[in-house]
């Protein structure tokens, strides 16, 4: 059974006279364990859609299956939001507690979770994303990248099999950015938590093992890494860009000077092209 | 937080100087001070010592409201700030302030609009029904329609899909170009800052780390990384070829120049 289920969904917004819709019909299935990334330009529908993964928003077409349930169900609502987490794009707007463990814990006593399993759950999740020398601390006065772990293990607190960051990066700076990426790349690896990044971070989608773009409500390509960017054109169009080594390679390619250009990092394009300069 | 514990010390004795039509970047980690010094640069904050001068005017003066009008600045996120009813009468609000009359506020609004591809459908929307990066180019109107001639934007692209990236990115450089302002940049982009602007102000640790064009800045690519900065993807990839053939050139910050460049060593190989 896939871990969710998207089928045919749609959503329109109620904008004033004018209705827009934001998700016209996408259908996929995401497995287990897998890390995926999404990539769409501004208003393209990814968010609206990555909300409706966790039934923050349902759909006004289609389905969206979760574990078998229906997000359309209404009792099936919190056990969704408990299985697949959300990490929003601003920091500051997710804070709940005066300190770090209170505000881990935020999400478990929701849960109706006893208070001894709630300090155990909040410490474990604090440890295991590496803050927890931090839990004493006020929040606000961590940095962003810092924040956005504590988000991260607030959710995990609340043992989800899935976690989705809606642009969770897109306000930090390179080593936040990082700390982030590198902490749900072990969720990923480590816990086999399955892993939705929604970026405007080409960098970041590499790290996926499967890619989705979404435009104009529609999912309009997806693949591995290698097989979305390696289609610059494509990619281009969509109002995307592509790793700059990809770019360079295709750009070798069309000149007749390289063979292909499936290439989205700097270790292998180093290597394709150092024997050719040698 | 002066006088408190947690007093920490955001700029430490900076001496620098910007020149008339300047297109600068400023770079540097969170906490870097980056921010701090923009801050600086229309009196938002004064200086606990030393000294500002700004189009001649010192910050500590008195003449904040001559020097604000010199100094633009495009604080992340500026959408946030959108409050009127319409994009027009938000960007109109600041040409208000400044007494300016309603036909000359027409004009520089059209202008200004015009310059930022908003039209005029947007133009007569609420800020709270356009897409973000329309947001965000309207934020930027109200500021851009004072006609300052310092243009400070921090993080202007921050959230912007990378094609709306690039059309602010050309829209700066056209105003750099033709009104011939200064820009300062403060972004966390290496690519970005490597492709537009013409000298790099790195900040750590509110010092002032390093000071030169992007090929001076972008050859200490570990030293950046130390610092908790990056180099971009492809002078790391030039940095990586160097094994195979020592002649490749290593100031090289852009997909045209690396491509050039491997032609080069390729054709020269044959």
């Amino acid at each position: 059974m896939p871990l969710i289920k998207a089928i045919n969904v749609e959503y329109t917004y109620q904008n004033n006279d004018s209705p827009v819709k934001a998700v016209d019909g996408i259908s996929m299935e995401i497995n287990d364990g897998e890390f995926i990334a999404v990539l769409g330009r501004n208003g393209s529908g990814k968010s609206t859609f990555a909300r409706m993964l966790n039934a923050l928003i349902l759909p006004d077409g289609g389905n969206i299956i979760v574990l078998g349930m229906d997000s359309s169900i209404e009792e099936n609502v919190w056990n969704i939001r408990k299985n697949v987490g959300m990490i929003f794009q601003n920091p500051d707007n997710q804070i709940v507690g005066t300190t770090v463990i209170e505000d881990v814990a935020f999400g478990p006593e929701n849960l109706g979770v006893e208070p001894a399993e709630i300090k155990k759950r909040a410490l474990s999740a604090l440890d295991e994303i590496g803050i927890l020398k931090l839990k004493e601390r006020a929040p606000h006065l961590l940095s962003g990248g810092q924040k956005q772990k504590v988000a991260i293990a607030g959710v995990l607190a609340m043992k989800p099999r899935c976690i989705i960051l809606d642009e969770s990066t897109s306000m930090l700076d390179p080593v936040g950015r990082h700390e982030v990426l590198e902490t749900i790349q072990a969720l990923n690896k480590i816990e086999k938590i399955s892993i939705i990044h929604i970026t405007h971070h080409m960098e970041e989608a590499c790290l996926a093992d499967r890619v989705l773009i979404v435009d104009d409500g529609k999912l309009v390509a997806q693949g591995t890494p290698v097989e979305v960017f390696s289609d610059v054109d494509g990619v281009q169009s969509l109002g995307l860009d592509v790793p700059q080594v990809t770019k360079l390679m295709y750009e070798l390619k069309k000149l007749g000077l390289v063979d292909d250009n499936k290439i989205i990092s700097v270790d292998a394009a180093a290597e394709r092209l150092g024997s050719l300069i040698g | 937080m002066k006088g408190s514990p947690l007093e920490k010390k955001a700029l430490d004795d900076i001496s620098l100087e910007i020149s008339s039509g300047e297109f600068i970047a400023l770079i540097g980690h969170t906490g870097s001070g980056k921010s701090t010094l923009v801050q600086h640069l229309n009196g938002l904050l004064k200086v606990d010592e030393g000294e500002i001068t700004v189009a001649g005017m010192k910050t500590k003066g008195k003449a904040l409201k001559e020097l604000r009008k010199k100094v633009g600045i495009v604080f992340q996120y500026p959408e946030h700030q959108l409050f009127e009813e319409t994009v027009y009468k938000d960007i109109e609000f600041g040409l208000l302030k400044q007494g300016i009359e309603e036909k000359e506020r027409h004009k520089k609004i059209c202008e200004t609009a015009s310059i930022l591809e908003i039209n005029d459908e947007i133009l007569y929307k609420s800020p709270y029904e356009i897409s973000g990066g329309q947001k965000r180019r309207a934020a930027i109107a109200g500021i851009l329609v004072l006609e300052p001639e310092i243009l400070v934007l921090d993080e202007p692209a921050a959230g912007l899909d990378p094609s709306g990236t690039r059309e602010l990115f050309d829209i700066v450089t056209t105003l750099y170009k033709e009104k011939n302002i200064t820009v300062i940049l403060v972004s966390h982009s290496m690519e970005l800052v490597a492709d537009y602007a013409a000298r790099i102000i790195v900040m750590s640790e509110g010092k002032i780390h390093s000071d030169g064009t992007p090929a001076e800045i972008f050859m200490q690519g570990a030293e950046l990384e130390r610092i908790g900065l990056g180099i971009p993807e492809i002078t790391k990839l030039m940095n990586a070829l160097k094994k195979y053939n020592k002649d490749i050139k290593q100031d090289i910050f852009s997909v045209d120049e690396a491509l050039k460049e491997i032609i080069r060593l390729m054709g020269r190989g044959k």
